[in-house]
């Protein structure tokens, strides 16, 4: 379902296998418990790198499971289920002590698709691969703190629209263009990936200190912070 | 330290003498009764700039003044954290336009005191913005990343100016929205450049309560965390 690997200074999320990777309340379980996992093992020069094996990064909550509940109040209840149980994996990436960023193998939709901007840095392939927000396609309204990572990541009022209001399957030059992810270079997932390490390198050879890291990351975001319940102060001792 | 002249109705507020231009405890209230100085003398059609001399336009606080107080740093640090936002508050509440015409590198509060004033122009050829916070180890004020949220519309801008540790020249400034210019190859271009955009906006002649509270308007946020009032009973001429 997914793994943690350390190599080096980078911590290596993967969910792995050739399906839609998509968010079932125990893949989320699995993925906030690797989370704890890397925030328990990090030191100065730690990063996250988060990626998925096949076609999809992750195409979002399961929605088939929400479906077998048998009745629309049971799909009702199993996707709220989904919803709250998500909110600590993004409030588990906005507070994690090192930087991180998500290396997009393949398309990234919906919850999917917040669980990469939840990232410091995006990453996606040229070639391949759509960002997708589903939910005014499929008629589903949009949890608060999923509006609240778009409005603090992405700064015009375009480009929001585009990605919650539009319905639309944005490739990566476009969403480049939108300020949605940092770089859509890459022809390969093996290039999404070398790219990520690469800068995941450049990054570690810095030794941050991660608390502070995560200080700074979290006051860029207070109204989001407030929404996930997360505190943005931190008393740390500066080395002047 | 720093000086305050008046020619014709530009104000220009200059950080003085070769060094980094720290701010220290007093610096900061240098500047500070500085503006109290041009809010007190302004008139229709006033217009601030801020510039420096030599090598840097400020690099930050005072950390080597902190340091020397031993286990008293700390506390030092505060001080200047906290006698610093009355600076920015007094630039947002302004009565008039303000540019910041960034002679050299601008870092840490050095940087958010430029960010505070309206128009942002720096050189091409050198200087570099630097919040230098992550690379210390120091977390960043409060009013310093709401500064930047206000003043820096993209994720991504903000992100490579607070958890980069980047030193940003000229054109990437520009291109990530920071600064409005980065198209003179000298001091003496940023400045006359700078005076030049002046001349044109005192030329309209604006009242300055009105532009101050337009401004204000945009920052709600920041805005509550300086203290300032956002709304204002203005006389319209209609």
């Amino acid at each position: 379902m997914c793994t943690l690997e350390k190599r080096g200074d980078l911590f290596l999320l993967t969910l792995t296998g050739d399906g839609e990777h998509r968010f079932h309340p125990d893949t989320i379980a699995t993925i906030l418990s690797l989370l704890e996992q890397a925030k328990s093992q990090s030191t100065r020069g730690s990063i996250l790198i988060t990626t998925a094996n096949g076609k999809f990064f992750s195409n979002g909550f399961d929605l088939a499971w929400a479906q077998t509940a048998g009745s629309i109040t049971g799909a009702a209840n199993r996707l709220h289920q989904m919803v709250e149980s998500f909110k600590p994996v993004v409030a588990a990436l906005l507070d994690l002590p090192m930087p991180t960023i998500a290396a997009l193998n393949g398309h990234a939709a919906a919850a999917g698709l917040m669980l990469a901007l939840s990232h410091d840095y995006v990453f996606m392939r040229k070639d391949r691969g759509v960002l997708y927000m589903s939910e005014v396609d499929i008629g589903l309204s949009m949890p608060d703190y999923f509006s609240a990572l778009v409005r603090a990541k992405i700064g015009t009022s375009a480009a929001r629209r585009e990605l919650l209001l539009s319905g639309k399957k944005i490739r990566g030059e476009e969403a480049v263009g939108l300020g949605i992810v940092d770089s859509a270079a890459y022809d390969s997932e093996e290039g999404v990936v070398e790219a990520s390490v690469r800068l995941g390198e450049k990054l570690a050879a810095k030794k941050w200190s991660g608390e502070v890291y995560a200080s700074i990351r979290k006051s860029l975001y207070p109204e989001l912070c407030g929404i996930l319940g997360l505190e943005a102060r931190v008393f740390a001792t500066p080395k002047l | 330290m720093c000086t305050l002249e008046k020619r014709g109705d530009l104000f220009h507020l200059t950080l003085t003498g070769d060094d980094e231009h720290r701010f220290h405890p007093d610096t900061i209230t240098s500047v500070l009764s500085l503006l109290e100085q041009a809010k007190s003398q302004s008139t229709k059609g006033s217009v601030l700039i801020t510039t420096g001399h030599g090598k840097f336009f400020s690099n930050g606080f005072d950390l080597a003044w902190a340091q020397s107080a031993g286990h008293g740093a700390i506390e030092r640090m505060h001080q200047m954290v906290k006698s610093f936002k009355p600076v920015l508050a007094a630039l947002l509440d302004l009565p008039m336009p303000t540019i910041a015409a960034l002679n050299g590198h601008a870092a840490a509060s050095g940087l958010m005191f430029a960010l505070s004033h309206d128009y942002v122009f720096m050189r091409k050829d050198r200087g570099v913005l630097y919040m230098s916070e992550v690379d210390i180890g120091l977390p960043v004020p409060d009013y310093f990343s709401a500064l930047v949220v206000a003043k820096v519309g993209s994720g991504i801008a903000r992100r490579e100016l607070l958890l980069s540790g980047k030193k940003l020249k000229g054109e990437d400034a520009v291109a990530l929205g920071i600064v409005d210019s980065a198209a003179h190859d000298s001091a003496e271009g940023v400045v006359e450049a700078t005076v030049s955009l002046g001349e044109s906006l005192a030329a309209k002649k604006w009242n300055g309560e009105v532009y101050a509270s337009i401004r204000r308007s945009l920052y709600p946020e920041l805005c509550r965390m300086l203290e300032l009032t956002v709304n204002n009973l203005a006389t319209h001429n209609l």
